[in-house]
């Protein structure tokens, strides 16, 4: 175990050396967020009765998202991972006496943080002081907030299987570019980072609500604005374990056939 | 201990000819080649030997050392290092080898090197103790001291080469594989190099395995040499055994005073000038020293070199021999 924290702590210190990339960062999902939710205030002052949550609840769903970007975005993929495997610099990676699916996942799970950490504090401390109905609010409860913290946790980790998927099939595809589109634009989608999940109409989203996508950010940032509580809140976190088992089942499963028939490019 | 017997290996290559049209095509109908890069190569390391394992780009040098690091799984065949298949013991085999890609890095960009050094410590699971001896050891022997304190992103190709065979043996294995230690490095950082690996093979008994383009790195290290041209096995023996069949043609250059002289049988002139000779000598019929005194005894020698063929053209002419 002491050997993935070890990993984890290097990658983790050497995504916090990127300070530019992080004020471009926040800048951009400022503006972001307020686009959002201005875009949205236009629509709740046509007929608010018309949405299915709270502005407030919106409000608070918006500037987490813009938050915790770095952790739930799609397209942050380890860029390392990709060229070591499209470079040949995975021989490297298979000296060494590890697991290769933890270490990898060890890489991701250290870059997210790492990004998140340097974005989130600013995100939120203005988030907060925002006047009503455009602020942040607190979770309605102390129990409703541990299970955001729970579920956003499983939520990410749910999130770096699915990215394990994508740079495993890099080892078939050699160009990480086609897998990367689609599955950033489809997760885009069916994670509701786009539109949150309960705008969309009615049999679309009981579907996309049970896929694993949903399990990503949907879940976490409705339970914080307090759109899902109680037993479902329960129900649904049991659904995110299962997928995450799923996926990392999955992930390990092609990992070990890619690894049989991998060919470590150049000389 | 290393043996591998009858390891095959193939490759499925994606082939197209040139130009838009020909791209456009392969998009619906890739064409294949299949390429054998290893056909029935077998051989067999003991413990503590040293051994350089040449043949021309393209041969199937760093096939074998992939397959025999876990990391390629050849087709058929068998390997057993120190009692272990290597593809089908990951993680244990290569706890107990090192491996410099010469054409790659281990080391973490953008930190210090130190940094990188203390993670394999923990991936490898090193007690402080015996981590601070190889450390101490492998920082004076390379003479990186200053140097693991940068980061790796500013290191000539050099310090870094240096750095990157210290970091393959922190945790003191008991082979390593050198593929290509000295490429692209100057003379001063290549003669550290093999001053290095010489000493490690001496004192820590350390199996050593070494592919290389540059025969004076077989002519410093080896005693032994594997050569493989196409996929297979040309020739296995030692580097003087080899000189020896491929050549008992020596060259004696000689710059003299005095008349002209003449040779005994089995030598011959090359080249002839005014006090300047260079003669053939063919050890299988008359030995170099009688050549010698056969000149002495008619000229003043002034000064005079006798070579070998050097290993550089020992293996052009092995190649030349095996047609790869």
């Amino acid at each position: 175990m002491k050997k993935y924290w070890s990993f984890f702590r290097i990658r983790f210190s050497n995504g916090l050396q990127y300070r530019v990339a992080a004020y471009a960062g926040i800048s951009t999902q400022f503006a972001w967020g307020f686009m959002e939710i201005l875009l949205f205030r236009a629509f709740y002052r046509a007929n608010a009765a018309a949405f299915p949550m709270e502005f407030p609840q919106l409000a608070s769903y918006i500037w987490l998202q813009q938050a915790f970007l770095a952790l739930f975005a799609s397209w942050t993929l380890d860029m390392d991972i990709m060229h070591s495997i499209t470079g040949g610099n995975v021989a490297y990676e298979l000296i060494r006496p590890m697991d290769l699916y933890n270490m990898w996942f060890t890489k991701n799970l250290a870059m997210r943080l790492s990004r998140a950490v340097l974005r989130c504090m600013p995100i939120l401390a203005v988030a907060f002081f925002l006047p009503n109905p455009f602020k942040m609010d607190l979770p309605p409860s102390t129990l409703q907030f541990f299970f955001f913290l729970l579920s956003m946790a499983i939520g990410l980790f749910i999130v770096v299987a699915f990215a394990m998927l994508i740079y495993i099939t890099t080892f078939y595809t050699l160009s990480p570019l086609g897998m990367r589109i689609l599955a950033i634009s489809l997760v885009d989608f069916l994670s509701g980072a786009l539109v949150p999940l309960p705008f969309l109409p009615e049999p679309v989203r009981s579907v996309l609500e049970v896929l694993p996508f949903a399990s990503m950010q949907n879940l976490p940032l409705r339970i914080y604005s307090g759109n899902i509580s109680g037993d479902e809140m329960v129900l649904r976190i049991g659904l995110q374990l299962f997928w995450l088992a799923v996926l990392i089942f999955t992930g390990k499963l092609l990992m070990r056939k890619a690894l049989k028939k991998v060919v470590v490019q150049g000389g | 201990m290393i043996e591998l017997r009858n390891i095959n290996k193939c490759f499925k290559v994606a082939r197209r000819n040139a130009g838009f049209g020909e791209a456009v095509k392969a998009l619906f109908k890739r064409e294949y080649e299949r390429i054998q890069a290893l056909k029935d190569v077998s051989f067999t390391i003991k413990d503590g030997e040293m051994v350089g394992y040449i043949g021309p780009n393209g041969a199937g040098k760093s096939s074998t050392i992939k397959i025999m690091s876990g990391i390629l799984t050849p087709d058929s065949g068998e390997c057993i290092i120190n009692g272990r298949t290597p593809w089908k013991d990951r993680i244990g085999h290569v706890r107990e080898i090192g491996v410099v890609f010469g054409q790659r890095s281990q080391l973490w960009w953008d930190v210090p090197v130190i940094d990188s050094f203390e993670l394999i410590k923990d991936i490898y699971k090193v007690p402080d103790k015996q981590y601070k001896s190889a450390l101490d050891e492998l920082v004076t022997m390379l003479d990186i001291e200053t140097i693991v304190r940068t980061p790796a992103r500013q290191l000539s190709l050099g310090q870094r080469m240096r750095c990157e065979i210290a970091a393959s043996l922190l945790h003191n294995p008991k082979i390593l594989f050198l593929d290509e230690p000295t490429i692209g490095l100057d003379a001063v950082s290549k003669i550290a190099v093999r001053n290095f690996i010489k000493t490690l093979n001496r004192e820590r008994k350390t199996t050593v395995i070494l592919t290389t383009h540059d025969m004076q790195d077989i002519e410093a290290l080896t005693e032994r040499i594997i050569l493989i041209g196409k996929g297979q096995i040309l020739l296995d023996g030692t580097l003087s055994e080899l000189k020896k069949r491929n050549s008992t043609i020596k060259t004696i250059t000689v710059e003299y005073s005095g008349e002209e002289f003449s040779l005994c049988p089995g030598a011959s002139f090359s080249q002839r000038m005014n006090g300047h000779a260079v003669v053939l000598v063919d050890t299988k019929l008359v030995s170099v020293s009688d050549v010698i005194a056969h000149i002495s005894a008619q000229v003043d020698i002034l000064d005079i070199s006798v070579s070998g063929s050097s290993a550089e053209e020992l293996v052009v002419s092995l190649y030349k021999e095996f047609a790869i």
